[in-house]
């Protein structure tokens, strides 16, 4: 997108589809578990979970399709932007890796949107509050499932534990831009529209640090830090995911079902 | 001892907007609208039609909500929704989804529990309160949780430890 455009574009505008981003890039990196998932009833888990953030996606791309002066649809949206108008945070782009480096993400994350949700159901914006009350409560049923699952790995084999310290450790320095406030949040925090990040950090560091602790996981200690998501500045695999997600409407524009 | 739960409040709220609807009979047509993926329970049993509205010239306005962000048969859902109403003469109808406020299981009327027990899902404990899990086959409590999530996203898979069956939950939210 050329910057002319992008500095059109409202703050809730851009507070709404970076929302919408984030959902939607997580999701589609949790598919890719759907048929190969280490069992049946895992396979039917992620991709449940997938589903929510999928909805999620779907309700945040309405409200921007009506904030949108360009009238772009939420299907238009989500599958024909590229890459550099994409405004999702890193940590939801990371490849599947692993099983114990999903689920490492997924609890990082689960925890995180607990606490994120619980604050934007407050939103003084009514569409954006009833999005956020309605993905709380799915929220809340992801983290029961992915705190299980680093107990299991964290304090299960040897082979389990090193993968999911690995796994740890590999999505660390992804971590503090969940925390960062963007430019377009800064601007709306007055009106009380969106959540304030960086006062989120406590709780969540109290209940990973009690989660990983009681899974006999190590907190890693990582000097290096990743950002850029919001900017549009994406790891490399970022292309790929869309490639592979886009390539319907790509080859076929505007095909429907 | 049975322990009657107090009625949720929003619950409350849905069966009085359709005890004091101008239009009973949309509100029985629509009984026949059913959840595409467990068909013996009505779109009101399971808490997801919310209103309907009919306006001075006639338009129709139903209001229906997801029970989960991402629950693929709403569409399907709006659909019937337009269809039923179609067939009984009722041309000019629009279906609206609406989020807030969320729609939890204590929405679920006691008719509805009673179906999805005689279909062998184990219905929803109410959130505060009961949360006893039975076996919809041979009512024994004595039961494992297989996993968090089952087939549909508004279900998790248990198994009966007395009498061997696995079945579904729907989950309580």
């Amino acid at each position: 997108m050329n910057e002319a455009i992008k500095t059109e574009q409202s703050a809730l505008l851009n507070f709404v589809l970076a929302e919408a981003d984030d959902a939607l890039i997580l999701g589609q990196r949790l598919i890719e578990w759907c048929y190969s998932a280490p069992y049946l009833e895992e396979d039917l888990a992620i991709s449940n979970v997938c589903l929510d953030y999928l909805g999620r996606a779907n309700n945040f791309y309405e409200y921007a399709s009506e904030l949108d002066t360009r009238k772009r649809s939420a299907d238009q949206l989500a599958m024909l932007r590229d890459s550099r108008e994409f405004s999702n945070l890193l940590i939801h782009e990371l490849p599947i890796g692993d099983f114990a480096f999903t689920m490492a993400r997924q609890f990082v994350l689960d925890v995180f949107y607990v606490e994120y949700l619980a604050v934007l159901m407050d939103s003084t914006d009514d569409r954006i509050a009833g999005i956020a009350a309605k993905s709380a409560k799915e929220c809340d049923y992801h983290l029961r499932r992915s705190r299980e699952w680093i107990l299991r790995l964290g304090d299960g084999t040897e082979e389990s534990h090193t993968r999911l310290q690995n796994g740890l450790n590999e999505l660390w320095g992804y971590i503090p831009e969940l925390f960062m406030q963007s430019e377009a949040e800064k601007q709306l925090m007055a009106q009380g529209v969106c959540a304030d990040r960086a006062a989120l950090q406590p709780a969540w560091d109290a209940c990973v640090n009690e989660v990983l602790e009681q899974a006999t996981l190590t907190r890693p200690d990582v000097s290096w830090k990743v950002s850029g998501g919001r900017e549009g500045i994406h790891t490399e695999t970022h292309g790929y995911l869309l490639a592979d997600m886009q390539f319907l409407q790509r080859a076929y524009p505007g095909q429907q079902w | 001892m049975t322990v009657i739960a107090a009625i949720h409040p929003e619950q409350l709220q849905r069966e009085q907007r359709r005890q004091r609807s101008s239009c009973p009979e949309i509100w029985a047509l629509l009984d026949q609208v059913k959840d595409p993926e467990i068909p013996v329970l009505s779109i009101w049993d399971l808490g997801v039609l919310q209103d309907v509205v009919v306006d001075d010239a006639g338009q129709i306005t139903v209001i229906i909500t997801p029970t989960y962000s991402g629950c693929p048969a709403m569409k399907q859902i709006a659909q019937d929704v337009e269809n039923a109403l179609l067939e009984a003469g009722h041309e000019r109808v629009t279906v609206q989804s609406q989020l807030s406020p969320a729609w939890t299981t204590d929405w679920m009327t006691e008719e509805g529990r009673e179906q999805l027990r005689q279909y062998g899902i184990a219905p929803p404990g109410v959130r505060r309160g009961d949360k006893k899990i039975q076996c919809p086959q041979c009512k024994s409590d004595k039961v494992r949780l297989v996993s968090e999530f089952g087939s549909t996203a508004c279900k998790a898979l248990y198994q009966c430890t007395d009498c061997a069956e696995p079945f579904d939950y729907f989950k309580c939210i």
